[in-house]
């Protein structure tokens, strides 16, 4: 048995250790929010944040999240009240098709938590590991800077 | 009130924002089998014998195979030459022999890998210059206006090149994925990732045949089209259903990467020649253009992307002498098919490239040729058709030629290329490109679309068809043109989901027609359920309250109170397919771009530095969506450009995957200047042309154009990867030594 929480919740998995991280939110927790796009670690849709950093799900063997703390886009806000860096993808029309949405958002949220700057730039350096075929980036990278700008008012603020 | 021009949110977005919108894949399936595909190994052969390995425990695996199908054993699209499963003959790699089912998906992997397929092999056809010697063409075209002999007369200077571009992958970030069931009445319901639902159900209509109300198709929440999704899943939905039939439960087959790059449809390969006449102030006085297409094993949507391809194959500027022939071959290797421009990128590249080496040869700037010839209001096109309204060939141009600084900007490349010191070379490129919007020449008539606008027993107003939304923004823009119409706000209007049990069929969701063509019908349908309600002296705007006791009133039984819309051609738009002559689409967008480009010395890698286009889309009814589409095309389209190169060995795809068919990142892409042009077409919804395939046309010339400034290279073949310039600056180097 491998424990885990996810979404701030301890969850308990019994199966094989090897089964991708992946599969194990999708399949054994029902959590379909984050998305398989090519399951070989390219494309960044199944990107959930494991222990601070955002991660791969497709790359990860279940057992290596054992006693791990996982964040998946369930986490964020629900469709009635969305959390601001979703309320900027909306306002911005950064998500199209909506597939790498989940991973996309995800990125963003590790790259808000670390205090990333705010600028389009280093905005596409934190992206850089998230395809999207819909969008040219363009929409995406200026809903994460404006999420990032408030954010860095915000703890600017704090201090 | 008015939603037409503003940028309402989209309406699915916060379902897709918080991972709740279900894609096929999402939905559990009660005791489903997961399908897989035993596929061809060989392009071309005989099927002698399938082996199944005695050592495996078969007793709960489910195999169907083309003895299986009710019907016929075709997937019915334009021609029937297409086999739902071979059970014969073989024409390319991973063409589908058997359906094979197991409640555990690696299971089901693990007995695919138990059979064993022996065939008489056959010697393929993989080039499209041996399938037409062969003689293996699947459609020709031909467009002739004026005299071509009297033209190359004429002309002072003629020109000649040949252009090819290769194959390219949708790369949808959601894989292909279809379910099927039979439900206890006998119905056979369908669910996936699709752009048409009607087509699956026509498809399968003759793969089971059934009473038409006995097949349910619905589209779920779907990531990513691009054309990849058009035709395909035919055969996907053909897969599940003969298996969850002879299973007798639900199926599901969702592709990994790999079989979705490897086995599914593809852009077609095209080689382009021109041979083009100018006067020496560059008016172009005759153009020889000849299209050679790579279809692929099956006839599919070829022909259709052949006359598409051959109706753009000019480019945007007036000629009085031309002559296209299109040719397009049949090759064993996967099917090509639908992909975002659908033939006109192809030969829209070849086209802007041509223009690009008559200017070179006559000493002038592209530029100035292109302003000669461009086609403006009153024009007259290759198959002879009148341009009356909506032409912003000129004002597209001249908006991304201001906001670029072309002229000046181009002579700073200069300077700095003079500099031997510096680590690059730069380099501006212009293009200019035009889209027929909606289906070709009398597509729209055939089609006879349909699609409602109903006041339903609660109040609600809702829209019904069964155009798709695939990311493109149908859901909202459709909501738009209808709130607008009734005067209602944009939160008021339902769109339903594309179900072939409820919505009716307004034609398939592409050819840049969802918005001008089913856009136009529900705004004609909005029209006349406003009229009816007026009618029954309701006061214009209703409020909610009154719209609840009109429902009341009108939907008897519980029926929605609707009116459906049928698309009738506008006479005067005529058009001749033995001929190839008329009005070869109802209207056309424009486009124009400039980017400017940095190659690095040492490496040959190109950098899109900077990129400013303009497109003229009637008009914007969603901007923020519109601008949407147009980065979305333009990053793809410098994909095709730069990087995605499909690298065939012995008739399919060798890179099937990520990791070495690169399609751009945050870091590949540009920052773009978007410029919305609106010029706006009198028989679209408040003007609305199409946008979807356009961006995808226009920018693979410009970076070619552009590194033809940076380096003097001329390249003529796609993708332009540093491999390729290195080879052309030492093959240079060596002529000149």
């Amino acid at each position: 048995m491998i424990e885990l929480t996810v979404n701030r919740k301890k969850r308990r998995y019994r199966g094989p250790a090897f089964k991708r991280l992946l599969d194990v939110l999708r399949e054994d927790f029902e959590l379909t929010g984050t998305k398989e796009g090519c399951g070989e670690g390219e494309c960044g849709a199944c990107t959930v944040i494991l222990d601070g950093e955002p991660v791969n799900s497709c790359l990860i063997p279940v057992a290596q999240a054992e006693g791990s703390r996982v964040l998946t886009v369930e986490s964020l806000g629900a469709s009635s009240r969305l959390s601001p860096l979703q309320q900027s993808f909306l306002d911005r029309g950064a998500a199209q098709c909506g597939i790498c949405t989940p991973g996309m958002l995800m990125t963003a949220v590790a790259h808000l938590r670390r205090g990333g700057a705010a600028d389009p730039e280093a905005v596409r350096d934190a992206l850089a590991g998230n395809l999207c075929r819909c969008t040219g980036y363009q929409h995406i990278v200026a809903a994460v800077v404006d999420a990032a700008k408030r954010e860095r008012k915000r703890r600017s603020r704090a201090r | 009130m008015t939603s037409v021009g503003t940028s309402s949110r989209r309406k699915e977005g916060p379902e897709k924002l918080t991972g709740e919108a279900r894609y096929i894949d999402d939905y559990p399936l009660e005791g489903a089998l997961h399908g897989v595909t035993l596929r061809s190994r060989v392009a071309l052969g005989t099927i002698r014998e399938i082996r199944f390995d005695p050592s495996f425990d078969w007793s709960s695996v489910v195999v169907a195979a083309a003895s299986d199908i009710p019907g016929e054993n075709s997937v019915l699209l334009i021609e029937k030459d297409q086999p739902l499963l071979a059970s014969h003959e073989v024409n390319h790699l991973e063409e589908p022999i058997l359906i094979l089912g197991h409640p555990d998906r690696a299971k089901a992997y693990e007995a695919l890998g138990r059979v064993l397929v022996v065939y008489d092999e056959g010697e393929p056809v993989l080039t499209m210059e041996e399938a037409l010697a062969n003689g293996a063409v699947f459609k020709r075209y031909e467009i002739v206006k004026g005299d071509l002999e009297a033209g190359f007369r004429e002309a002072d200077v003629v020109v000649e090149g040949e252009y090819r571009v290769p194959h390219q992958e949708q790369a949808y970030i959601e894989n292909n994925g279809v379910a099927a069931w039979e439900e206890e009445d006998g119905t056979l319901v369908v669910m996936g990732s699709m752009q048409c639902p009607y087509y699956v159900h026509k498809a399968m209509l003759g793969l089971f045949p059934r009473a038409p109300e006995k097949i349910r198709v619905i589209q779920t929440t779907t990531g990513g089209g691009f054309g990849g999704k058009e035709e395909y899943p035919n055969l996907i939905a053909g897969h599940a259903a003969v298996l969850a039939l002879k299973a007798k439960r639900p199926v599901k087959i969702v592709y990994d990467r790999a079989e979705d790059m490897r086995a599914t449809t593809k852009r077609h390969p095209a080689r382009i020649r021109h041979r083009t006449g100018v006067k020496k102030d560059g008016t172009l006085v005759v153009q020889e253009i000849d299209v050679l297409m790579d279809g692929g094993a099956y006839a599919t949507l070829s022909s259709v992307v052949l006359s598409r391809g051959v109706l753009h194959a000019t480019g945007p500027y007036e000629c009085p002498n031309v002559r296209v022939v299109g040719q397009v071959v049949k090759t064993n290797t996967p099917p090509n098919g639908a992909f975002r421009g659908f033939g006109a990128p192809q030969t829209l590249f070849a086209a802007e490239m041509q223009v690009e080496k008559v200017a070179a040869h006559l000493g002038l700037d592209a530029l100035a040729v292109r302003r000669k010839n461009l086609f403006r209001e009153g024009s007259v096109t290759a198959t002879g058709q009148v341009l009356n309204e909506s032409v912003g060939a000129k004002e597209v141009l001249d908006r991304a030629v201001a906001v670029s600084r072309y002229l000046p900007r181009k002579k700073e490349c200069e300077r700095w290329n003079r500099r031997k010191s510096a680590p690059s070379w730069r380099g501006v490129g212009l293009a200019a490109v035009f889209h027929g919007a909606g289906f070709t020449g009398s597509g729209e008539v055939y089609l006879r679309s349909r699609a409602t606008v109903s006041l339903l027993p609660n109040g609600d107003l809702e829209v019904e068809a069964a155009s798709t939304e695939i990311g493109q923004g149908t859901t909202s823009i459709l909501a738009s043109i209808v709130a607008d119409a009734l005067e209602v706000p944009y939160d008021w209007i339902r769109v339903s989901t594309p179900d072939t049990a409820k919505v009716p069929n307004s034609g398939p969701t592409v050819a840049s027609r969802t918005c001008m063509i089913v856009g136009g019908l529900l705004k004609r349908s909005a029209d006349a359920l406003r009229r009816a309600l007026e009618k029954e002296g309701i006061a214009w705007p209703p409020t909610p309250a009154v719209l609840k006791r009109a429902a009341r009133k009108l939907c008897a039984n519980g029926r929605p109170f609707g009116f459906v819309q049928e698309y009738e051609p506008p006479s005067d738009i005529t058009w001749d397919d033995t001929a190839y002559r008329g009005d070869a689409y109802g209207v056309y967008g424009y486009a124009a771009i400039v980017l400017e480009v940095e190659i690095d010395k040492l490496t040959y890698e190109v950098k899109v530095k900077d990129l400013f286009t303009a497109q003229d889309v009637g008009r914007a009814i969603n901007p923020l969506l519109v601008e949407g589409q147009i980065a979305g095309g333009t990053a793809q389209a410098l994909g095709y450009a730069l990087l995605e190169n499909a690298v065939f060995e012995n008739g399919a795809m060798a890179n099937a995957s990520f990791t070495n068919y690169v399609i751009p990142t945050t870091l590949d892409t540009p920052e773009m200047r978007v410029e919305i042009v609106e010029k706006p077409y009198s028989r679209g919804p408040f003007g609305a042309k199409g946008v979807g395939e356009l961006p995808m046309d226009v920018p693979a010339p410009a970076v070619a154009a552009a590194i033809h400034q940076a380096t003097g290279l001329f390249l003529t073949e796609l993708p332009l990867l540093p491999e390729r310039i290195s080879k052309a600056m030492h093959d240079r180097a060596h002529r000149q030594s």
